[in-house]
């Protein structure tokens, strides 16, 4: 059983009268602990199909389960505890807490986990270790670069161990030094168990991942393994 | 989400914009600061008037003439009836209809000033047997005697005169035997009443006591009493005294219905529950008229917590991506508005209380009455529970807006 299934999948946005199609009818599967790529230009439905992969979003048609159990089975609260337990999301826009310590913002989905209150610092710390922040916890989003902001992002992804990272154009927002040191990041991620999905336009981002899903036009247009 | 990080997550979001957090609970400061500034002023003066009432004694019956005010503005009724007369007080006197009274003394009020040699004071000037007065109130002359029946018999001009009286009039000078002129009438001072100030509802020092028929008589030309005090024998007299006052007036008097009775009977009992009753509705009604301030002021906490539910829709976006349900982040704005409006309120009270502090010291120090501050803990604590109740009733819109947005527009929402 594949950890993502995906069959016949589409999406169109809008009400009765405008409608927009923006995926039609994709298929394909991800096995646990793979590094996908799912690349496109922009336009081609690539983040509605990983809003739709981490129950931030619903498909209009098709079939889409997360390990092995339909998403319409999953209710609004059993989503959300979903996104918190086995998915951790990166932004593009890194979407950090203002005015909020490193630290604060890596602890951030475990106030919304089951985790017992004494294990928080323990798990944020080891988490902003691993990115290799430990030296800026108490700082907050706006004494950071870029790059470093994007990692404690990681940092926050990763701190209630979910079986799934997506990151949505994870190197979109910075220079090609941080974001090669951002990628290297969600590569180890990968070597240590995760599933990893990411998005990107960007060709040398896209071949870090052992496959890539080519995406246009909302259908998929080549399915390949990377040559690493 | 546990409830103490609820909490914090408000506090900390609340803290970011300290300025605008402080003029959102603006209102409901002002709101509740002014209601716990009006109950704690109702409080404090209607102690002021039932200590007074109390300090009639509990055996004191007060008859009226007229007809029973129904409400603190209609006086009229009493000001110029004139059913009590000379007759009514010698039938009151009478064991056979009035058993249990103890003492019986008509009272006639006296407008006017007083004035000796060259000074000129205005007095609250009473034709009112002295010797009562000393029998009720326990209030003796300092120097000189009390006048009574005899003098009252004989329509004297003889005057007792209150402290304070003296010392306006006569300064250092020895009043006794000296006349002052009341309404172009000379009286002989022969008594100067001991310094008590405040004694039921008159000011003992600020007095000046004549015999009620000298002063029908001679000064004002009528036949008929303002008041006629009786003195029960006990308290536990007092209920029955009282009907066989009603019942010995109307007999005098001829009335069969009561309802027609044109002379009232008030007790102290009476009094304290008609002048709680009067206090009551006036804080009551005031106390909804600084409510609609709270209304006002939880449609400003809406309006801002719907400024900032847009402002922060990223911050949402991002909570519900990373796991928050829809109730956590209703949760999460309910309790920012409570918290608003309940620490509005906190404040208000603390502010209601310094200034009803202080307004009791004004006019305890300014009136020369002693105004006691009366903490209001009940408005005190129906305040703070009301303002949070404002929070959770004007921000209930705005957390649901806030819960229902969905996490990929608000990520997007730039």
């Amino acid at each position: 059983m594949a950890l993502f299934e995906v069959e016949n999948l589409a999406k169109v946005y809008g009400d009765g009268k405008v409608q927009t199609p923006v995926l039609h009818g994709v298929s394909f599967g991800i096995e646990q602990g793979e590094f996908v790529s799912i690349m496109g230009p922009s336009g081609s439905g690539k983040s509605t199909l990983l809003h739709i992969l981490g129950f931030l979003d619903k498909a209009t048609s098709g079939v889409y389960r997360f390990e092995g159990k339909r998403a319409e089975e999953y209710g609004e609260e059993e989503a959300a505890h979903m996104r918190n337990e086995k998915m951790g999301f990166v932004f593009q826009t890194f979407n950090l807490l203002a005015r909020t310590s490193v630290l604060e913002n890596v602890k951030l989905p475990l106030l919304y986990s089951n985790v017992p209150e004494r294990l928080w610092d323990s798990m944020a710390k080891k988490a902003i270790e691993d990115v290799g922040l430990s030296h800026r916890s108490e700082y907050e989003p706006s004494q950071l670069s870029g790059g470093e902001r994007q990692r404690v992002a990681i940092a926050r992804a990763l701190v209630n161990s979910p079986s799934v990272i997506f990151a949505d154009e994870p190197t979109g927002n910075l220079d090609s030094k941080s974001g090669s040191q951002v990628m290297e990041i969600v590569a180890q991620l990968n070597t240590k168990g995760h599933t990893v999905i990411v998005i990107t336009h960007e060709a040398e981002t896209a071949e870090r991942a052992d496959r890539i899903l080519h995406l246009r036009d909302g259908r998929i247009e080549k399915d390949e393994k990377a040559a690493r | 989400m546990k409830i103490f990080h609820l909490f914090r997550t408000s506090l900390i979001a609340l803290g970011l914009n300290k300025a605008r957090s402080a003029l959102t609970i603006l209102g409901i400061v002002i709101g509740i600061t002014a209601i716990i500034l009006i109950v704690s002023l109702g409080q404090g003066a209607q102690n002021l008037v039932l200590g007074e009432i109390e300090g009639l004694g509990s055996e004191l019956i007060v008859i009226r003439p007229g007809q029973e005010p129904s409400g603190p503005t209609d006086i009229g009724g009493t000001l110029f009836a004139d059913s009590l007369k000379e007759r009514d007080v010698e039938a009151l006197k009478k064991k056979a209809n009035v058993p249990y009274a103890a003492d019986v003394a008509p009272v006639i009020i006296v407008p006017g000033s007083v004035s000796y040699l060259g000074e000129t004071y205005r007095p609250q000037i009473f034709g009112w047997s002295a010797e009562f007065m000393s029998r009720v109130f326990n209030i003796y002359p300092e120097e000189g005697v009390m006048f009574g029946e005899s003098e009252t018999r004989q329509r004297s001009s003889v005057a007792v005169i209150g402290s304070k009286v003296r010392d306006e009039l006569f300064g250092l000078e020895d009043p006794l035997g000296k006349n002052i002129k009341i309404r172009g009438r000379s009286f002989r001072v022969v008594g100067v009443l001991s310094s008590q100030g405040q004694v039921a509802f008159f000011n003992v020092d600020e007095i000046v006591l004549i015999p009620p028929s000298t002063a029908q008589t001679y000064l004002l030309g009528i036949d008929y009493y303002n008041e006629v005090l009786v003195l029960a024998e006990s308290p536990e007299l007092v209920e029955r005294t009282v009907r066989d006052i009603e019942l010995t007036l109307r007999e005098s008097h001829k009335i069969t219905d009561p309802k027609k009775d044109d002379f009232f009977v008030v007790t102290q009992e009476g009094l304290v529950n008609q002048i709680g009753t009067i206090l009551g509705v006036l804080t009551a009604f005031l106390s909804s008229v600084v409510a609609i301030s709270l209304v006002v002021g939880g449609i400003g906490v809406m309006n801002i917590m719907l400024v900032s539910v847009t402002e922060r829709t990223r911050e949402i976006g991002l909570r519900k991506a990373i796991g928050a349900t829809n109730r956590d982040i209703l949760g999460q704005f309910l309790i920012e508005a409570v918290f608003l409006t309940g620490a509005g309120g906190a404040i208000g009270v603390f502010f209601g209380i310094v200034l009803s502090f202080v307004a009791s010291l004004a006019l305890s120090r300014g009136l020369g009455v002693a105004w006691a501050f009366s903490f209001p803990w009940s408005a005190a604590i129906i305040g703070v529970a009301v303002s949070g109740l404002v929070g959770l009733v004007f921000g209930i819109y705005p957390a649901r807006q806030a819960s229902r947005k969905n996490p990929i527009e608000a990520l997007r929402y730039e």
